[in-house]
């Protein structure tokens, strides 16, 4: 136990910070050496690698938290300030396979949970997450075994299943916040429901951690939280500039930490140095892309595997996505948080995130976000893996059309799993989208 | 003769067309083969033929479109939804509603007043409602193509082919043939099944949309009953309906 905790203090305060430090000067001494690439986008963020260093640091933490720290596994739409505040290291199995994703490696992952009788209808991410804890594959080195895992539905159902299989196969306790699902807004008594499920959730965690939560570190993380989800959204808004100084695709990665470390001064400190650099692209006139003609709507998640070919295909014909949904829901939630009482308005601010609400919702947001950017076109990504974000698109395409007549394109894909794409039709969908845009 | 300005190629998945256009769009030759594995040497040779038929210099401007369209050195590259609707919006002179069967996918192209393309839909990546897809069933019945609307039509009654996926579907015909039904009536409703598919894809159409079709598969004159039933509406089968996506190319690329 002492020897593990040595290990991991040495990982996360000398170790880790070395590595990077290392890292930084490497790529400091490629990028001297390399001839600039020619490519369709505007001179790369500098807060990459910041960030680059925050999430590597973050993961190789993680090899050596188990015994030292009380680690959760975690849903991305759970409440996880009550973790932060109790000193656990989290670990958020979404982001790692779509990490795979990025890293080619989720049929060989996937493969395990395939086996061992998954079908391949299931979510991608859980199928990657599952497969990883069966073989030992990750491309992170290795993830934390945790002492509980935790989920939460205000996302989606499958995330129930996927981790009662989680905890069967890790041998830990799973704790579960119901949120039921927003239909017009919350009631008094859904509220009371989660905030109940919320004091048993801490209950939980301090007796499987041993740790008694200290009133003051929650309000400051929740504090923290709210502050994150407010910054994280002034850097999405500033994307409302033409040019914008940034791609809806390089949202998709610098989401990582409002998603992750969400509650910690890292993750502000990050989106504070990011908000400086994207409000200084843009009193230069410096884009995301060199050329940006028109302007896109992402909707639903990414296709991690495709993201970096898509955005350059889209690049190289003037196309810059410029704000998604997806980003989006984790800056909406900033101002229903109150750290003075971080359980109530925790029940509300994680019962009411997007993909916990009625369509009216879901068209609404979309439609405002299409104007607030001033987009001329749309891709909704129908994704195999994410029914409760692709049901409904039909409408979404619809109402865009009728509201802002614009061009709308829905695209078949997956998340995390090349083979459940067809990547000639998809290119093909995508470029006969743009081809009939009138310069 | 006229002068040739450019020449279209459509690389598909099973077939291989060229044609040939005049400034006024007028096409003055075409040719369409199956289509060979080495998309190569069979486009440099098969477009030195159309040349030659057209006398077409080297500075005839070439038009890409196709799912082997990156093979083909040319001026200019396009989809074939944009090649569909700007080929048809060339013979029709109107807007309206395309659909397009192909070997690898359907497509549903709405088509603007001004030949913009408005919208478009295909089918996903599996191959069910595709040519390919009449394609498998068909030879697995040992149903030659010129064979086919002589069959549907002597068919009295139809059995509906139910599953979604060419690999299923033609598990679900075997076991079918194997129960001992006719295979007139396979047949029939193998097209019905079809058109059901493509229909469903179509969504709904305006009353006052026209309908047309283009693609290998608008040569299947039972396909083309079966949509016509299925959709309650007229459907005009454009000329030469295979050739359309290369018009469009060679249109495109004048």
């Amino acid at each position: 136990m002492i020897t593990r905790k040595i290990q991991y203090q040495m990982a996360k305060r000398a170790v880790g910070p070395f590595l990077m430090a290392l890292d930084r000067w490497q790529s400091a001494q490629k990028s001297r050496k390399r001839k600039p690439r020619e490519t369709p986008f505007g001179p790369p963020l500098q807060s990459v690698q910041k960030l680059k260093e925050i999430m590597t640091l973050n993961y190789f933490e993680g090899r050596y938290a188990d015994g030292a720290v009380p680690v959760a596994w975690v849903t991305s739409g759970f409440p996880a300030e009550v973790f932060f505040a109790l000193g656990f290291h989290v670990v958020y199995p979404e982001n790692h396979a779509a990490l795979c994703s990025t890293r080619h490696k989720v049929p060989e992952i996937a493969e395990f949970a395939e086996r061992d009788g998954l079908s391949r209808d299931v979510c991608s991410y859980a199928r990657t997450d599952i497969g990883s804890v069966i073989s030992g594959k990750t491309p992170v080195g290795r993830l934390p075994k945790p002492d509980m895992i935790a989920c939460c539905t205000n996302i989606c159902q499958t995330v129930l299943y996927w981790y009662r299989n989680l905890a069967e196969y890790l041998n830990v306790p799973l704790v579960l916040v119901d949120t039921p699902f927003m239909y017009g807004g919350t009631r008094e008594h859904h509220l009371d429901y989660v905030s109940a499920q919320l004091g048993e959730v801490i209950e939980a965690a301090e007796r499987i951690s041993g740790r008694r939560m200290d009133a003051e570190k929650l309000a400051r993380v929740v504090e923290n939280a709210r502050d994150g989800s407010r910054l994280w959204g002034e850097c999405l808004a500033i994307s409302q500039a033409r040019p914008a100084p940034w791609t809806g695709i390089d949202t998709f990665f610098h989401i990582a930490p409002i998603v992750t470390i969400r509650g910690t001064e890292t993750c502000n400190e990050y989106y504070r140095m990011l908000k400086d650099e994207l409000t200084e692209r843009v009193k230069a006139g410096v884009g995301g892309i060199k050329n940006e003609k028109h302007r896109l709507l992402w909707d639903n998640l990414p296709i991690w595997f495709k993201v970096r070919e898509h955005s350059t295909m889209t690049a190289e014909r003037g196309f810059n996505f410029v704000c998604a949904t997806y980003s989006n829901a984790w800056a909406e939630a900033g101002d229903l948080i109150d750290p003075s009482h971080p359980l109530e308005s925790a029940a509300k601010t994680y019962t009411y995130v997007y993909l916990n609400r009625d369509l009216d919702n879901r068209l609404k947001t979309t439609v405002d976000l299409a104007k607030s950017f001033g987009v001329d076109g749309a891709v909704l990504h129908s994704d195999r893996s994410c029914k409760p974000y692709s049901v409904g698109q039909v409408d979404v395409k619809e109402r865009l059309q009728k509201d802002m007549n614009i061009r709308v394109l829905l695209l078949e894909a997956d998340h995390a799993d090349e083979r459940s794409l067809s990547g000639e039709q998809a290119e093909m969908r995508l470029l006969a989208f743009m081809e009939n845009f009138n310069d | 003769m006229t002068e040739c300005v450019s020449i279209g190629i459509d690389v598909g998945s099973t077939t291989w067309k060229a044609v040939a256009v005049d400034s006024k769009g007028n096409i003055l030759a075409s040719i369409v083969e199956e289509a060979e594995p080495l998309i190569d040497r069979q486009t440099e040779r098969a477009l030195a033929e159309l040349k030659a038929q057209v006398k077409a210099g080297d500075g005839v401007r070439i038009g890409a479109t196709g799912y082997g369209r990156k093979r083909v050195r040319a001026d200019l590259v396009l989809t074939e939804i944009t090649c569909h609707a700007r080929g048809a919006f060339h013979l029709t002179g109107k807007g309206g509603v395309l659909i397009d069967i192909g070997g690898q996918d359907t497509k549903i192209i709405k088509i603007g007043n001004n030949g913009d393309v408005l919208d478009f839909s295909m089918n996903d990546k599996c191959a069910a409602g595709t040519g390919r897809f009449l394609e498998v069933i068909l030879k697995r019945l040992r149903v030659p193509f010129d064979e086919v609307a002589l069959r549907f039509n002597k068919a009295v009654n139809s059995i509906p082919v139910s599953n979604t996926c060419t690999v299923f579907a033609e598990s679900e015909v075997v076991s079918l043939v194997a129960e001992g039904k006719e295979i007139d009536e396979i047949v029939k409703g193998l097209h019905q099944s079809l058109a059901s598919r493509v229909a469903s894809l179509a969504g709904d159409i305006p009353p006052d949309s026209e309908i047309f079709m283009s693609g290998g598969v608008a040569l299947n004159e039972s396909m083309v009953k079966s949509l016509v039933d299925r959709t309650g509406r007229r459907i005009r089968v454009l000329n030469s309906p295979q050739l359309i996506g290369a018009l469009g190319a060679a249109l495109a690329a004048r």
